[in-house]
């Protein structure tokens, strides 16, 4: 019996891609719209890391690192954003921010 | 020296001066920038000229220099099921086209740049405007050379972004980033036809290179009117509509005038707008294979050319005649395209790039005279007190209208010529169409030369006291242009007129494949000579009848003038108002989408009513009474019908514009459920 | 038994991760959120672990669980979420969201179990990538030199911009 089939691991970061895609549509709350962005980022870390070991190949972990670098710049800059809102609109719910209705 | 191998250089020196200037140019004195840019442009021009000039030498008259693999071969399959590499290089093609191209774009940028440090030597950010503006250059240097879609989509999005960022300079005024904005996003709707028509391309070609798009176009494996290359060509065409400004996109174009003059001189007369005259003369071997786009294109060009003509005859603010008059002219090159005759419209570019931007820059100086005055109501017998201005100015006015001699002449008449022998459509109605346009164009260059230079002056107590010539380093480049305005068109010296037409011949690596096509399946009857000398007659006849009129409206008899405006006040507002295309896009694009509807509704049914009574009211009266019935039941119930449709489809368009980020991605969600839905089913 | 055991351990590890990320978008209080993610991060650092990538799982654990899980409880801390705990906590369309998301579920699964069969990602290859943090640092730092140079000049400016976003007041 092989150890665990890489469909597996795809199908998980499927998974875990979709429960954070979830969170980012229907949360009303911006941080933790934020924090489902991260979840949708480690589900392609653990897609990157299991064709590495599949393939033999260190790409894969040097992309994933590249992909941790961006959470980080990301989370940086969002909350940034955040806060910014925060000081101006006095909210942080995403539906109600609609300025770009106008 | 082997400036062949150097024609990458051209494009990077004016981005080096952009670079200095976007990131120390603040530090820099303005006569140090003001040597810097205009010099970075020389330099490119000079190479270029060098460059051109070995290139004649070559026998096969194109060179291809190739920098390096850009976007590397990934493998896709083509629409017939063979495999193909997505290749496109940072390469660059110098070829007879290209190189007429480079050196108008170079040779009239540096004359704009040395113009506009006089011009904006009062202006705060000058080293920003002149970064923005080395930066255009290169963008546009970019497109020209480039040696396939991909990199001419680069410089094509790049002139956008430079255009977006000049029109919008003062953008302190809400007009001017109102327009920048206008003009990026009607850019847009163009784009998107260009990158789906590039598309269409690798799947049809496998390739978007042009030497080999246009090999495998002219190797007879597809036949005339090819589904493929008809929906490429016309995608194409909806981006030349954009940048070149033709209907139905031009709107932004006027606006643009928002900007400063020499930004509307360079990039919205003579260069960026030619865009895409130039993309359609590169594809010209699709183009004759398909024509039903051939069709469209001299629709569009021709009724853009008359449309805009009409406009422009009612204006009152001196760039904007000259921004209606662009429209018009680029009408004519796209009009040449569309009757197959690429080098014609090629020519006309030409001609149009020195005399127009001639146009704008006098126009410029007369502002800058001004003190910033730009209604021509206020102007008035300035010929004395600005010589050099009025001298130059009139050059291009004479050679924009086609006096015999002045550049303007031949590209128009030979544009006139070819669509009067046009293969394609009806060449009598297009010839026609153009001719009352060449009327028209007349009309309002002499009315715009009259109620600015001569006649009694109504220039205000305060302007007059200021008014003064410009410096020399605006009114020699003026004097340039004018020389170029003149002489320009003296290389396509036609045929019949005993001249050998040197710009057809040294076109001819690149028209000569589209042309056999289109003459093996048109069937080509002789004309005699006789008929061009016919129509060169007619067309000067209605030139000066043009320019006779107005000058019998605005100078001899100012009061006729006036009372024949009275008459015909609803044709009169109509005009002056840009036939509302602009109240109708906003209520159909802008406002339908944002506004609940009661309030559209109500907003466009006022305007509508506005211009639809006012224009209608003059036919009402001649039809007495009797038309009481149908101005009430018909006009009206027909402008609350289409403001009615109009609600009702901008609908489903509103609802989505709900400002909600959340549902714009789950927009992307749905659309992914689709896509992975259509494979799971197939 | 030998070979039950990774497996064993991938599952369960799995299943940590899953529960921990259903937890994490339900919860009412945003810190209980971050508290739920830094659990389905470390549970992502053990399957890298698992995978051999041992370089990896310390940056998981270094980077993602000690820098940006305590940016977001500090940004969590500054915003007042006292009004918002009170608050509706799930947007108005969001059981077409959940319907919607979990067909894209079953398709992908669909798509990824018939592509095990027919391609051949079912069976890892034998062996591990050692020494891991060497191999690593050679990807990085010579087969991909530029992007890593261009990813630390990202860094920075999204270092600048936050800064820049944060600051109270411009100029």
């Amino acid at each position: 019996m092989p150890p665990v089939p890489t469909a597996h691991y795809v199908f998980l970061s499927a998974a875990l891609f979709t429960i954070g895609m979830i969170g980012v549509l229907t949360r009303r709350n911006v941080v933790i719209i934020l924090i489902s962005i991260e979840l949708m980022l480690n589900a392609v870390n653990i897609n990157l890391v299991a064709f590495s070991n599949l393939l033999q190949s260190v790409n894969g972990q040097a992309f994933a690192i590249f992909v941790i670098v961006d959470a980080a710049a990301e989370a940086a800059v969002g909350l940034g954003i955040v806060i910014a809102l925060f000081r101006n609109k006095e909210t942080i719910q995403a539906d109600e921010i609609d300025l770009m209705k106008w | 020296m082997n400036f062949l191998e150097l024609i990458w250089m051209i494009p990077l020196f004016p981005a080096a001066g952009a670079v200095a200037m976007l990131l120390f140019g603040k530090k820099m004195p303005n006569w140090l920038v003001s040597i810097i840019c205009p010099g970075m442009v020389f330099t490119s021009f000079l190479v270029s000229v060098g460059a051109v000039y070995q290139l004649s030498s070559l026998p096969e008259r194109q060179f291809e220099k190739i920098l390096y693999s850009w976007v590397p071969g990934a493998s896709f399959q083509m629409a017939n099921g063979q495999l193909s590499n997505l290749g496109a290089d940072w390469g660059f093609l110098l070829d007879p086209l290209s190189s007429i191209m480079i050196l108008v774009v170079t040779g009239v940028g540096f004359l704009i740049h040395v113009y506009a440090t006089g011009y904006m030597s009062h202006e705060g950010g000058f080293y920003r405007f002149f970064g923005y503006l080395n930066l255009f250059m290169f963008s546009m240097l970019t497109l020209v050379l480039a040696n396939n879609y991909l990199l001419l989509f680069v410089g094509w999005e790049g002139v956008g972004v430079c255009s977006y960022l000049l029109i919008g300079f003062y953008f302190h005024k809400k007009s001017a980033s109102d327009a920048g904005k206008k003009a990026f996003i009607a850019n847009r709707v163009g784009d998107a036809g260009v990158v789906l028509g590039m598309f269409t391309m690798l799947a049809t070609f496998g390739s978007i290179r042009y030497t080999n798009v246009i090999a495998q176009a002219g190797s007879g494996n597809f036949h005339i009117g090819d589904a493929a290359i008809t929906a490429i060509t016309l995608l194409l065409f909806i981006g030349v509509t954009g940048k070149s400004a033709q209907v139905p996109l031009y709107v932004w174009l006027p606006d643009a005038m928002e900007g400063p003059t020499p930004v509307s001189a360079l990039i919205h007369a003579a260069t960026m707008v030619t865009a895409g005259v130039y993309l359609m003369v590169r594809s010209n071997i699709l183009y004759v294979l398909s024509p039903d786009t051939m069709a469209v294109v001299a629709g569009v060009g021709a009724f853009t050319a008359i449309f805009a003509a009409t406009i422009g005859i009612a204006q009152y603010d001196i760039k904007r005649v000259l921004a209606y008059s662009t429209v018009s002219q680029l009408g004519y090159m796209v009009l040449a395209c569309g009757v197959g005759a690429f080098g014609a419209g090629v020519f006309h570019l030409m001609t149009h790039a020195f005399f127009k931007a001639l146009l704008f820059l006098g126009a410029g100086s007369v502002i800058h005279a001004m003190s910033g005055e730009q209604d021509m109501r206020k102007m008035g017998g300035l010929a004395k007190k600005i010589p050099y201005t009025h001298a130059t100015f009139l050059v291009a006015a004479l050679a924009i209208i086609g006096t015999p001699l002045f550049s303007g002449f031949f590209s128009k008449d030979e544009i006139l010529w070819r669509a009067f022998i046009s293969p394609v459509g009806s060449g009598i109605l297009l010839y026609g169409v153009a001719l009352i346009t060449a009327g028209l164009t007349a009309f309002y260059i002499w009315r715009l030369m009259f109620m600015t230079f001569y006649g009694e002056s109504r220039v205000d107590h305060h302007a007059a006291h200021h008014l003064h010539e410009s410096p020399p380093v605006m009114t020699i480049p003026l004097m340039v242009l004018a020389v170029l305005s003149l002489a320009g068109g003296w290389i396509g010296w036609p045929t019949v007129l005993g001249g050998s037409n040197h710009l057809e011949h040294w076109l001819e690596p690149v028209l000569g494949p589209g042309a056999k096509i289109l003459e093996e399946h048109a069937a080509h009857g002789e004309h005699a000579h006789s008929t061009e000398y016919m129509l060169m007659a007619l067309s000067v006849i209605v030139a000066f009848s043009g320019l006779s009129l107005a000058y019998y409206f605005f100078i001899k008899n100012r009061a006729a003038g006036d009372s024949i405006a009275q008459k015909f006040s609803g044709v009169q507002k109509l005009l002056e108002n840009k036939y509302y295309v602009d109240e109708v896009y906003n209520a159909v694009f802008v406002r339908g989408m944002v506004m609940n509807g009661g309030e559209a509704l109500s907003k466009f049914d006022a305007r509508v009513i506005d211009g639809g009574v006012n224009g209608v009211a003059w036919f009402t009266r001649l039809t007495s009474t009797a038309s009481m019935w149908w101005d009430k039941w018909i006009v009206d119930g027909a402008v609350r019908l289409t403001a009615l449709v109009v609600n009702l489809t901008s609908y489903p368009a509103r609802i989505l514009q709900t400002g909600r980020v959340q549902l714009y991605a789950f927009s992307i969600l749905t659309g992914l459920l689709i896509f992975f839905s259509y494979y799971l089913f197939k | 038994m030998q070979s039950v055991l990774p497996s064993l351990f991938f599952y369960a590890l799995a299943t940590m991760i899953l529960v921990s990320a259903v937890v994490t978008i339900t919860r009412r209080n945003a810190v209980h959120s971050v508290i739920w993610l830094i659990s389905t991060l470390l549970g992502i650092a053990g399957l890298f672990l698992h995978q051999h990538a041992e370089f990896l799982a310390a940056v998981q654990v270094i980077v993602y669980i000690g820098g940006i899980t305590v940016l977001f409880l500090f940004v969590i801390m500054l915003v007042n979420l006292d009004e918002a705990a009170k608050k509706k906590q799930f947007a108005g369309q969001w059981k077409i969201v959940v319907i919607c998301a979990g067909a894209l579920l079953a398709e992908l699964g669909f798509f990824i179990f018939k592509g095990a069969e027919g391609f051949y990602f079912a069976e890892p290859a034998g062996g591990s990538l050692q020494p891991n943090t060497q191999l690593i640092a050679l990807a990085l730092y010579r087969d991909y030199l530029l992007p890593f140079e261009l990813a630390s000049l990202l860094l920075l400016v999204a270092m600048i911009g936050a800064v820049v976003l944060a600051k109270k007041d411009l100029k």
